[in-house]
């Protein structure tokens, strides 16, 4: 069930006049990309991926 | 198929469909019959078969707040403990049916099918808009001869609006206009706006709010997982936003909301409600928006009963295809999968991101 808002928070942006997904973690990694399967399935694997290497 | 979260508060009826009449309803697989406590007021949600030979309990009978089985007269209290049987005084100690815990709130009846030592009656998401006298709402209830997985796809990409409600709530805008999703992973909440800054008024809100040109459409999607969802949808000419001190006065608002409720494994229960901050006591505006509402409604009820057909023929572990539109529909998926496996018990891994 639903509860009272928390700070894990993840967010995809459609960016406006183009095809591109614009992702943000609640740790504050970004990464963009065109393929919400894939752009999800980085975004949940937190911290996987999420670090100082290059994106 | 998406599979169940068991463990989970899910609507089941409207307070006023239940009454001293027994009411039948299958949640997640299990039949329930509901009625109001002639003492209490409150509702009771037993399991719909007699221990003795499993018929019906929904074809008997109240006496007073007992439920007597229509077929042997097994007879039953609020507990769901058998309190007579007929021809001998010894009562088996087994006699008894499940009760379900339940909270009326908001103008539903909620049920938990689940655990009865989780369910918390403050957990309940709310949807006080229902209840309060400053919004006129409207509602229904569909069954759809769908897995509600559909439906939540449906609900959560609201660019079908385009095409399958295209002249009636759906206008080229809508499936044009890019989204943005949130996940609070925490909470169990998937936010999708939609900011539409100028779009064509479709009927639905041209008809119910009288504003003949062009408007600012915003459609923000609230989806408490597993059942509630809640579309917050400001509607206003071209231009008028809100105030800087957050003054909304000059546009209209409309809450959509609906529950999702499974039934079956290929049936859900489709509770929708329009409430509205303008016009409430216009009784044109009122039928207006029920019977249009509903029309749209069974156009999704169409359409998913015939996708769920399409799909029972497909082989397991079709190919599916997801672009921009899905991207909400996807993070819900993620959530139901984890629900559900949360609700099967704590062994249970969580699967990887659905696709």
């Amino acid at each position: 069930m639903s509860g009272p808002p928390t700070t894990e928070v993840y967010r995809i942006d459609w960016v406006p006049g183009t095809d591109t997904l614009h992702g943000l973690c609640h740790c504050g990694a970004e990464r963009s990309g065109q393929d919400p399967v894939e752009m999800w399935e980085w975004m949940l694997a937190h911290p996987v991926g999420h670090g100082a290497e290059p994106r | 198929m998406t599979a169940f979260a068991r463990n989970q508060w899910y609507v089941a009826a409207y307070g006023r469909e239940v009454g001293r009449d027994l009411l039948g309803r299958t949640i997640l697989n299990e039949p329930v019959a509901f009625y109001r406590s002639e003492e209490t007021g409150t509702v009771v949600a037993l399991a719909d078969r007699c221990v003795h030979r499993r018929f019906p309990l929904t074809a008997g009978r109240l006496d007073g707040d007992r439920v007597v089985c229509g077929y042997h007269g097994f007879t039953y209290d609020t507990t769901g403990t058998c309190v007579y049987v007929p021809g001998q005084k010894r009562i088996p100690r087994t006699a008894r049916v499940n009760s379900y815990p339940v909270v009326e709130q908001d103008s539903f009846v909620w049920v938990w099918i689940g655990d009865p030592a989780l369910a918390d009656p403050g957990a309940v998401p709310r949807a006080k808009h229902l209840a309060d006298p400053g919004w006129t709402t409207v509602g229904g209830m569909e069954p759809i001869d769908a897995g509600y997985g559909l439906l939540v796809d449906n609900l959560m990409d609201l660019s079908h609006e385009t095409y399958l409600h295209g002249g009636y709530i759906g206008t080229p805008e809508v499936a044009e206009t890019p989204t943005t999703t949130e996940v609070d992973e925490g909470a169990g909440i998937v936010r999708v706006s939609r900011h539409m800054d100028d779009a064509e008024c479709p009927p639905f809100y041209a008809r119910s709010t009288g504003i003949e040109g062009r408007i600012t459409r915003w459609q923000d999607i609230e989806y408490h997982a597993p059942c509630l969802y809640l579309l917050h949808s400001r509607i206003a000419p071209v231009g008028v936003l809100p105030g800087p001190d957050g003054d909304d006065s000059h546009a209209f608002h409309v809450e959509i909301t609906y529950a999702i409720t499974p039934s079956t494994d290929g049936h859900v229960y489709d509770f929708w409600c329009v409430s509205r901050d303008f016009a409430q006591d216009d009784e044109e505006v009122t039928t207006f928006l029920h019977d249009f509402n509903r029309t749209v409604v069974m156009q999704d009820v169409d359409a998913l009963n015939l996708l769920q057909k399409a799909l029972d023929t497909e082989p397991e572990g079709y190919q599916e295809l997801s672009i921009n539109i899905d991207t909400g529909g996807l993070a819900a998926r993620r959530i139901l999968a984890r629900l559900a496996a949360e609700g099967a018990g704590p062994s249970v891994p969580v699967p990887a991101p659905a696709r």
